[in-house]
């Protein structure tokens, strides 16, 4: 029973790590009905910059909000620069931009920093703790911190902001929301460095549990699209709850069902499931289709 | 008969030479070159595969490199294993793949073609690891080694006597086999996008409910798109690993389905030379480019090292920004509107100063 608890709360720490990366994939995915398959490189890259950063002797607190704004500058130019010749373009064409655009920052990457992994640091020591019986680190529990805040930041931004409320009605309804005096493009362009800088949260998050390399994200990017998924993906809740599923589900797999790399194969089978079973996932809305 | 041929476009003429240029090409390269050219014929049918998915029916996959996987550890498992005969396998392989692309395009493409990228996506990244599960069967990391096939009596001595020098290669053998399956699976392709299917698919691709609306079934023709496709990239994965001759799970990494992807953009989506342009591309690029690289002595070999990994992303990455947003259909889209251009511009110069309008090709 405590292993079993131990299991589930630092499912739930992965979890954070998920739906920070898949309300990222929600974000732009309600700006523009869009999946980014770049989400996780693009945090990747991030991630790097917080480690250059970091290894020039700056602060840890500093560095995380001077990566995010970067990370966020960064999402607003891709957005700018390659998305927005193609705004009226099929969703298959940007797709495929998006996939591009994984590939050349994943290269990009390789080609600046190298192969090699690096190990980076947590602000949070890997101390055991005693939390209701079971034994967990203050990293987990610091990650599932900085993960809460974050989405609930989010929240606050989207629902609470005029601004938030901008995005939304751009996102909504383009035409009338232009014909009100809303700058749709820049709205777009705010989406995607808003996915961009949440993204880079979780990337700063994982780097201290798998190492910091090019490949990092590409298993993390699959438990997101499976977080995605299972929440409904134009739904930001249920990212965040999709991801502590995906989360939870994966580490009871891995230390009950499965070993090893196979847990990837979990988070295919909640893909497939959820299409099968409930194909808007859990709180997203059937969707209706005009000629 | 004369008039026929007089009349013919153009684009059968290409045919021709493009056949005559492959049919050749083994008399003059090395044995060695032939077995890479045959992967290049084997990405050429795969990228096939994929155009008919991409091009045509509008949909995206991201795991055809995981289709291929399925294809090539079919043929070995059956020859290795079961000693069945390796041409047998062939279809089997195509037969294997197409069903799971069958199976797994029911669930996803009853949204829209996002969730069949995300799901393929997903296969892509989980099958190496998959794979090297059922060690038993599989052969685990290790992968399983399949001895190259033979040339039959009748290929050997009809080589001999037309090149009247040595006797025909296994590789040589496997080149030929595989022109011979590209040849007619282009030829099925074509078939399929100029008929009814093809007119199906594209008009899903350009406004699914419109489509609905004009009595195509939907849902028929997209799971049957991706079937077809997957079966394409089953024949190609088993060709595949019959050419090199040894299949393991890292041979079939995600970064091949984007590689894929890539080869089909780049030839051009939605045409039927493309897909082989795509495969002449996508076969020699990361081979040319590294060879170029470590020759260049001056580079330290930290730098081209690097280069060699991440010079393949970084130019597939940025080919498949920059064709999406000046040339969508790629190199073909690109030759068609410069042949268009030109055609126009020789027909309409005419004799400026006399004002004589040039005879029009089509009635002399």
């Amino acid at each position: 029973m405590q292993e079993f608890l131990q299991q589930v709360l630092s499912g739930i720490a992965s979890g954070g790590i998920f739906a920070s990366l898949a309300l990222a994939l929600v974000l732009i995915y309600n700006a523009m009905g869009l999946i980014n398959f770049a989400q996780g490189e693009m945090a990747m890259f991030a991630t790097f910059i917080a480690f250059l950063l970091l290894d020039r002797g700056v602060s840890y607190w500093i560095a995380f909000p001077l990566t995010l704004a970067v990370a966020f500058a960064g999402g607003i130019l891709i957005q700018r620069i390659v998305i927005r010749p193609l705004e009226r373009a099929p969703v298959l064409t940007l797709v495929i931009v998006t996939i591009g655009l994984a590939t050349l920052i994943n290269g990009v990457a390789g080609f600046v920093f190298g192969y090699v992994p690096r190990s980076f640091p947590s602000p949070f020591s890997v101390q055991t703790v005693n939390v209701f019986g079971a034994f967990t680190s203050y990293r987990d529990l610091g990650v599932i911190a900085v993960s809460a805040v974050v989405l609930v930041l989010i929240y606050l931004l989207l629902q609470r902001t005029t601004i938030g409320l901008a995005m939304r009605a751009a996102a909504h309804n383009p035409e009338a929301s232009r014909l009100l005096g809303v700058r749709v493009s820049w709205m777009l362009a705010l989406g995607w460095g808003l996915a961009s800088a949440v993204g880079a949260v979780s990337g700063i998050m994982v780097a201290p549990i798998v190492l910091l390399e090019p490949n990092m994200m590409q298993t993390i990017i699959i438990y997101a699209f499976a977080a995605a998924v299972l929440g409904g993906i134009e739904s930001p809740l249920g990212a965040v709850v999709g991801g502590v599923i995906v989360g939870v589900a994966v580490n009871l797999a891995g230390a009950y069902l499965v070993s090893g790399d196979l847990e990837l194969a979990v988070a295919l089978a909640i893909i497939v499931a959820v299409l099968v079973l409930k194909p808007n996932g859990l709180f997203g809305r059937p969707s209706v289709r005009r000629v | 008969m004369l008039a026929r041929l007089r009349s013919a476009p153009p684009r059968y003429w290409l045919v021709v030479i493009v056949m005559v240029f492959f049919v050749g090409l083994p008399t003059v390269i090395s044995s060695f070159q032939s077995s890479e050219w045959a992967l290049v014929l084997v990405f050429a049918i795969v990228i096939m595969g994929l155009n008919i998915l991409v091009g045509y029916s509008g949909q995206l996959s991201l795991g055809h490199g995981a289709l291929m996987a399925i294809g090539a550890y079919t043929t070995a498992i059956l020859v290795h294993r079961y000693h069945l005969d390796y041409l047998a396998t062939i279809p089997i392989a195509g037969l294997v793949a197409g069903a799971v692309g069958f199976l797994l395009g029911i669930p996803a493409l009853r949204l829209s073609p996002l969730y069949l990228a995300l799901a393929t996506f997903a296969l892509a990244v989980v099958t190496p690891s998959l794979i090297k599960r059922p060690d038993k069967i599989t052969g685990g990391v290790q992968g399983i080694l399949l001895l190259p096939p033979q040339p039959p009596q009748f290929a050997s001595d009809a080589y001999a006597t037309v090149t009247s020098g040595p006797a025909m290669t296994s590789e040589q053998w496997l080149y030929y086999l595989t022109l011979a399956i590209a040849a007619v699976l282009f030829w099925v392709a074509w078939n399929i996008v100029r008929h009814r299917p093809g007119r199906a698919l594209r008009a899903l691709r350009d406004g699914e409910v419109a489509a609905a609306a004009s009595g195509v079934n939907i849902a028929f023709f997209k799971t049957v798109a991706f079937g077809i496709s997957a079966l394409y990239a089953g024949v190609a994965g088993s060709l595949y690993g019959l050419a090199t001759g040894f299949v393991s799970p890292d041979t079939f990494p995600v970064s091949l389905s984007l590689q894929l992807l890539v080869g089909a953009v780049i030839g051009g989506l939605a045409s039927i030379p493309g897909p082989l342009l795509g495969g002449i591309f996508t076969f020699w690029l990361p081979i040319e480019s590294s060879q170029f690289v470590s020759s260049q002595t001056w580079l330290p070999s930290q730098v081209s090292s690097v280069f060699v990994r991440a010079g393949p992303s970084v130019t597939y990455g940025a080919l498949l920004i920059l064709i999406m947003i000046f040339a969508r259909n790629g190199v073909v889209g690109l030759i068609n509107s410069g042949y268009t251009w030109l055609r126009r511009r020789l027909r309409g110069a005419g004799d400026r100063g006399t004002g004589q309008m040039p005879p029009d090709p089509q009635t002399t």
